[in-house]
């Protein structure tokens, strides 16, 4: 896909997506009420309604290419690009999977393996694959940056990660550290 | 004027309690390190580590991320003399004269420089600061519902009109921040809406931290990364040769350009108060004027030193001027300063014009801090010049995956809820393919901050007029929101102007062009 390609494609979605905020926010009233003002739904219905004008000007200057990604023709993910911030994208979204799992129609897509195995999963992917770090940097920063993140969020911020199946690794840890009601 | 320094004093005894001087250094020393590596700047930092800020009262949180945005300013200028890269965009123009300066053997000279520089742009920042704060707040009490839709509208209109991207894409991007914060429920009505495919999660709106975090986080290294395959590791570090002597002799040296400090800390600051303008055209106008009022203007980008203190004087005043309608008008005057904005909400703290009657220790106290930062940012600058240096040598792919992990941990953190987290990973690849196609992302952050208050002031005002759009331009009973709406419009159809007397240009110069 053409830079080109990809401005004219994203257009059309943020219009369709334009035309949804529309329809969502006409659920409540967007005209005049007397006595009460504007209706709850007139600030994003009449925002939305700017947004899809937008949209449509942004197809016309396609057309016209009147601006630089209307006129280029280069690749919009070039193959390094797409094989590094692409991967990182796709993973990561796989990573925030496996935080609490994923299910779909009652069928287990990614199973729930906490977030610090996640981020385990990550930091291994990062440093060691896309890195392409020696075992010794890959094992120290897959493992340092989730227990000092354990430390820092868990144990100073009292903030509870979600650890799924990992959970009854942990009861011993925040026995020791007194915090059995966590 | 006794008054006010009374307060401030009442605000260095503030900004000195041992938490808030240790935060101080902290921020200082953060900020020195997320703007030093390329890419990376004030926004990205303060994004990625508000939530962090739970740990301290406000005042301490406000503290440490102001510290850090002047950290992150002076920073900028490292990556933008050693390698060639700007920090951020902010230190764009750093390296038409750095980068030629570290060339020639001076990276040290140029650091030098963009640090002192850096300290003079924010020291006579905060002290215009200082005096016009109090007086702007004061004025500002009056403001009623009409004029802050008006300042609103402003803040928006400035990015239209003068922040040079699409304009199409602008007013998108300002929309659908505006609509985003409108998620949730009818604050009027008490009914949801917006709520996206009945996903009940939706009726807890969505908060700008994510979209911040979201855009400024993940969606910008996401950007990084495509910028380092792109540059295929080409960039080189330069050598320093850092000595006391040396750095003596620079500091001697740079007494001499005090001019040019002087004019890009005052122009910094007037354009950092500017909502779409702040601290990159800042910097890029202190350099062209630099170039001007130099007495050897050929020499400029190609190593002349005036060419470094210009835009980093410029960017650090900047970011002390964009603070000043965040603090006393409640409009952020940049990204960074929406996001100190948005914070300082859910710290549970009202922007406006009452925040200096209400809470005055947190106001002087983050002014005090301001120029408490100012002096360890030099420093620490100053002092550590090597250990900067030895960031730039760190691989970004063992960088990279930290702040990922920060990213997604921050963005769960404030709410505990992996909805936040699926929807800033939303916004971030969004906002990725955005950037990509050069939609401007810091209206949306802006607007997501101002939304809210935006609405209620529109609805509020337009019960009061009955319905009448005329209460916004009537220059009799509402002077001061019909003098800033009329300033709003013409900055909105500024382009327009702009592309007609263009046209119309153009247009002689063929009709007068021989045939």
């Amino acid at each position: 896909m053409t830079v080109r390609t990809a401005e004219l494609v994203m257009a059309i979605v943020m219009g369709l997506f334009s035309a949804y905020l529309m329809m969502k926010s006409a659920e409540l009233p967007y005209g005049w009420i007397p006595g009460e003002g504007p209706g709850g739904g007139a600030w994003p219905f009449w925002l939305s309604a700017i947004m899809l004008v937008c949209c449509i000007v942004m197809v016309v200057n396609w057309i016209r290419r009147t601006n630089p990604p209307s006129q280029d023709m280069e690749a919009f993910f070039p193959a390094g690009v797409l094989k590094n911030s692409g991967s990182v994208a796709l993973v990561l979204t796989l990573v925030v999977g496996l935080f609490n799992g994923v299910e779909l129609g009652g069928v287990t897509l990614l199973p729930a393996i906490g977030a610090y195995l996640a981020i385990f999963i990550f930091m291994v992917f990062y440093v060691g694959v896309l890195g392409r770090h020696d075992f010794v940097k890959t094992a120290i920063f897959s493992i340092s940056v989730p227990v000092l993140t354990f430390l820092f969020f868990e144990l100073a911020l009292k903030i509870i990660l979600p650890k799924g199946v990992t959970e009854p690794l942990f009861l011993p840890i925040f026995k020791y550290f007194g915090l059995g009601g966590l | 004027m006794t008054e006010i320094v009374y307060l401030l004093l009442d605000g260095f005894y503030v900004a000195f309690q041992p938490l808030n001087l240790a935060l101080i250094v902290l921020g200082c020393a953060a900020g020195l390190f997320i703007g030093a590596m390329p890419g990376l700047g004030s926004v990205n930092g303060v994004a990625i580590l508000l939530p962090l800020t739970y740990l301290v009262p406000p005042t301490g949180a406000i503290i440490f991320l102001a510290a850090l945005y002047y950290g992150a300013m002076y920073g900028g200028a490292i990556s933008s003399v050693m390698l060639g890269i700007p920090g951020a965009s902010t230190a764009v123009a750093t390296t038409f004269d750095g980068r030629p300066l570290a060339k020639m053997g001076m990276a040290d000279k140029a650091l030098t420089a963009a640090a002192v520089a850096s300290f003079a742009g924010g020291t006579i920042s905060v002290i215009l600061f200082t005096m016009a704060a109090p007086p702007l707040a004061h004025i500002a009490l009056v403001f009623g519902d009409p004029e802050e839709f008006a300042l609103m509208m402003l803040a928006f209109a400035t990015f239209i009109g003068l922040g040079g991207d699409d304009i199409a894409k602008t007013i998108f991007s300002i929309c659908i921040g505006l609509v985003l914060a409108a998620v949730g429920f009818d604050t009027v009505s008490g009914e949801p809406r917006l709520v996206f495919f009945d996903i009940t999660n939706f009726m807890d709106g969505v908060k700008f931290l994510v979209l911040a975090i979201g855009i400024y986080g993940i969606g910008e290294m996401l950007w990084t990364i495509e910028e380092n395959t792109r540059a295929g590791g080409a960039s080189q570090l330069s050598k320093a040769t850092v000595s006391l002597k040396r750095t003596i002799a620079n500091l001697r040296e740079l007494v001499r350009s005090w001019k040019t400090m002087v004019m890009g800390s005052v122009l910094g600051y007037v354009v950092g108060i500017l909502p779409a303008a702040g601290a990159t055209p800042g910097s890029l106008m202190a350099y062209g004027i630099g170039k001007q009022i130099s007495k050897d203007p050929d020499s400029f980008g190609k190593g002349n030193v005036e060419g470094v203190i210009a835009p980093e004087a410029a960017n650090n005043a900047a970011s002390t001027g964009s603070m000043l309608p965040m603090l006393t008008l409640g409009i952020p005057g940049s990204p960074t300063t929406a996001i100190l904005l948005g914070g300082m909400v859910l710290w549970g703290l009202e922007p406006g014009p009452r925040l200096f009657s209400d809470e005055p220790s947190f106001v002087w106290g983050l002014i005090a801090s301001l120029y408490v930062a100012n002096f360890f940012a030099v420093v620490l600058n100053i002092a550590f010049i090597p250990a900067f240096i030895w960031v730039l040598k760190l691989p970004f792919t063992l960088l990279a995956p930290i702040i990922f992990v920060l990213c997604l941990v921050g963005g769960y953190a404030p709410t505990q809820s992996m909805y936040d987290v699926w929807l800033m990973l939303l916004f971030g690849i969004v906002g990725y393919l955005m950037r990509k196609l050069d939609y401007p992302l810091a209206p949306a952050v802006l607007a997501i901050v101002l939304g809210p208050l935006a609405e209620r002031a529109l609805r509020q005002s337009l019960l009061i007029s009955g319905g009448e759009l005329s209460i916004f331009v009537d220059p009799v009973n509402r002077p001061y929101a019909a003098f800033i709406m009329y300033a709003a419009l013409v900055l909105l159809f500024l382009p327009l102007f702009m592309m007609i007397r263009r046209r119309l240009t153009s247009g002689k110069a063929a009709s007068t062009e021989p045939s």
